[in-house]
């Protein structure tokens, strides 16, 4: 299967997809202020953040005047090309070697199996990979990193659990110095973006790659969990603030959940989305595609 | 912006036209109930849930004389919080207990949703009731969970049974005969995170339903949960016939409507809510204190709890006494950021307050580590200078600064605060002399 309609595929697993409500709604044959306040509620209903609903609308109701909005093809057409326009408004990071890319994000919203993930795409791309588990924190978070570094054959530089994530990440780039690695991957501590102790932690980090490997190329992902409602855009919008964000790697897009809140990171903060994890297995991670996804997400 | 206000602020918006008549009519009503429906959505309650919720509101709001105390606004938000409390209600359920021991416990739930925190999280609680906890490992998916369990529970000090990556099905039959044996009164199974349309995975946990007697079946959800937050409960539910809820990461920013989602689609009561990393950060659920925080009115019940928590009835008399007085030292203003520091710092107070989460205002504008330096100074003074500022002097400014590794600056600054702080309170003095924290 190509990739691109893995995305898809895992978007459609429900029902209940923003399509199957539309038709419900153009069956209604509702009108005016009726039919946008539904069509929102649409939207919102896919975790979609109630302004940037509001402002699809808006746009929608712009563009579709006269006898076009009772054409359902029409409408449809045109949520997609809005939608796929507020994708495209953050654009896509080019990755340069050598480069170190860091995951930061909340808890539990899959960092540790995409460092995994990410590794081993790398390594199809010809790539050598070493894994900082700076993760020091959680319980045998660098046990599991140890697996997943050894599925993806890569070198894994740790610490005992419980030290310094610094010093864990002083000692990777130095390694990966040493070595002319192409790509060094840093996992990271799970943290509540209201913690401003384990923010600053997160910034210590930050400075210490930027200082001690300024000839990288040094790139800060996101991981959101698909499943995460309007909090999703609060999350972006602190660890934006605390370490500058290159894009967003979006997980468990394999649920019933579609990650509508993209679009308002993509539209709003200007984030945009690198990668999408959408299954259990080390191959099941994607390079994000636009287009791919609003076809999956309508 | 703070969302309390903003929601207030809407609906008297709405209502500035109300004539004296005394009553909501049903145009008024129809559009305040939009923008309650909105601040839910903001707050992640599913969309089918709001609106059955908005239409239930409607019909009890329509013709409610509006109370002389209240404006009209503040009288739907009322209504609105009464309804969501009757709805998330009633207050919090106990954990069963299996009349037969072992009681047994499972977990499930997604992904990531923290379930084998909660375990450890569990057995504290379990502990300190004088019971005898038993952890079961049945996550053989997930790389290192089984260590993950072992090192959480070792730290509750709950022993952990594990078969390494045996079905998890068998495990949980040796687990609970191995309680029987060994005189475990309470078993929890932790399971592995399952994505509810995982079939094989799903049938797994029916499995283990079947083979062992169980008591409790806890769904673990991620506070932060959005719409999906129904798909997964139901499905869940359907499937395993959940025994009640336990919501986790309620430290974080997230306005929980997934809560009020999952108790609509499943009516199983929220048993616990997570409240942070440490073990011991498990507390009952409150469905007043959710229903604040859902519109957004910051949850002002728990933060007066701790308060009360952190400073006895008997300091707060002292320091009021010392206020009327105007005795008040730097002793005293001392006390006072230890007893913030023990409500759980000025962080977790601010997240609390009504719309702290969508303010500005964070944490780094009340450092924590601001309160260190505090210390420091003040604890690097003689108690005579903490009992007489005004002797401080330039040398003993530098001695201060030595001992207390800051600057000078640093000190006057906070003399310069303390000061302050003494004004505020002599002007408080004639009022009703409540204790107030220096901010």
């Amino acid at each position: 299967m190509s990739f691109f309609g893995k995305i898809k595929d895992a978007l459609k697993k429900t029902k209940e997809t923003v399509s199957h409500k539309m038709r419900q709604l153009f069956l209604k044959n509702k009108l005016g202020d009726a039919f946008y306040d539904e069509l929102e509620e649409i939207l919102i209903s896919s975790d979609v953040s109630v302004r940037t609903a509001e402002d699809v609308v808006e746009q929608v109701k712009e563009e579709a005047i006269g006898g076009k909005i009772k054409d359902e093809q029409f409408v449809t057409d045109l949520l997609k090309d809005i939608l796929e326009d507020t994708l495209n408004e953050a654009p896509m990071p080019e990755i340069k070697y050598p480069c170190v890319i860091m995951l930061v994000g909340v808890n539990g919203v899959g960092k540790t199996t995409t460092i995994g993930k990410v590794a081993n795409w790398f390594i199809r791309q010809k790539k050598s990979v070493l894994v900082a588990a700076a993760d020091t924190f959680r319980a045998a978070a660098i046990d599991q990193l140890a697996v997943w570094a050894d599925r993806a054959k890569v070198r894994i530089v740790k610490h005992e659990e419980g030290s310094d994530p610094s010093a864990v990440v002083f000692d990777a780039v130095s390694s990966a110095k040493a070595r002319g690695t192409d790509v060094l991957l840093i996992d990271t501590a799970g943290r509540l973006h209201v913690k401003d102790n384990l923010m600053n932690e997160l910034k210590k980090m930050d400075r210490v790659v930027a200082r001690e490997f300024p000839e990288a190329h040094f790139y800060k992902f996101l991981v959101l969990d698909a499943t995460t409602g309007q909090n999703a855009y609060s999350q972006a919008r602190v660890f934006k603030d605390a370490v500058s964000l290159d894009g967003i790697v979006l997980t468990k897009l394999d649920g019933t959940a579609k990650g509508g809140f993209v679009f308002s990171l993509c539209g709003e903060l200007k984030v945009p989305v690198v990668f999408a994890g959408v299954g259990e297995k080390i191959e099941d991670l994607e390079l994000f595609d636009a287009e791919q996804f609003v076809e999956g997400f309508i | 912006m703070a969302l309390f206000a903003s929601l207030s602020e809407r609906l008297n918006h709405i209502f500035s036209k109300l004539t004296k008549r005394g009553k909501l009519t049903e145009l008024e009503i129809r559009q305040a109930m939009r923008e309650v429906r909105i601040a839910l959505l903001e707050a992640d309650v599913n969309l089918r849930v709001a609106k059955d919720f908005i239409a239930q509101v409607s019909e009890k709001a329509v013709g409610q004389q509006v109370l002389e105390s209240l404006n009209p606004a503040q009288q739907v938000i009322k209504i609105v919080n009464e309804e969501l409390i009757a709805l998330m209600g009633p207050s919090n359920a106990k954990l069963e207990v299996s009349p037969k021991p072992p009681t047994v416990i499972m977990m499930c739930g997604l992904q990531g949703a923290g379930k084998t925190t909660m375990c450890a999280k569990l057995a504290v609680q379990l502990k300190k009731q004088g019971k005898r906890p038993l952890l079961v490992a049945g996550d053989i998916y997930r790389p290192a969970a089984i260590d993950q369990l072992k090192v959480v529970g070792g730290k509750a000090g709950a022993e952990v049974f594990e078969r390494g990556t045996q079905d998890p099905v068998k495990t949980a039959r040796q687990a609970v005969e191995y309680a029987n044996k060994m005189g475990f009164d309470t078993v929890v199974i932790d399971t592995a995170g399952r994505l509810h349309i995982d079939e094989k995975l799903m049938q797994e946990l029916e499995n283990i339903k079947r083979e062992v007697e169980i008591t409790e079946i806890l769904l673990t959800v991620d506070a932060m949960t959005g719409q999906d937050a129904v798909n997964v409960a139901e499905t869940f539910n359907s499937r395993l016939g959940v025994t009640g809820v336990i919501l986790t990461k309620l430290d974080g920013d997230t306005r929980g409507g997934a809560c009020l989602s999952i108790k609509a689609v499943t009516g199983k009561p929220i048993k616990f809510i997570g409240v942070g990393e440490k073990l011991t950060d498990l507390e009952p659920f409150y469905p007043d204190r959710m229903a604040s925080r859902i519109l957004g009115m910051g949850d002002v019940l728990s933060l007066i709890e701790r308060a009360q928590e952190a400073v006895s009835e008997k300091e707060a008399k002292e320091l009021e006494k010392k206020m009327r007085e105007n005795s008040f030292t730097l002793s005293d203003y001392l006390t006072q950021f230890e007893a913030l520091k023990k409500m759980g710092g000025a962080g977790a107070l601010l997240s609390m307050l009504p719309g702290a989460g969508k303010m500005k205002l964070r944490e780094s504008d009340f450092d924590e580590k601001k309160i260190e330096r505090i210390r420091a100074i003040i604890l690097s003074m003689t108690p005579k200078e903490r009992d007489n500022p005004q002797i401080i002097n330039y040398s003993r400014k530098k001695r201060i600064a030595m001992g207390s590794g800051t600057t000078l600056q640093d000190i006057n600054q906070l003399l310069k605060q303390f000061e302050q702080t003494k004004q505020l309170m002599k002007q408080m003095k004639g009022g009703k002399g409540r204790m107030r924290l220096p901010f």
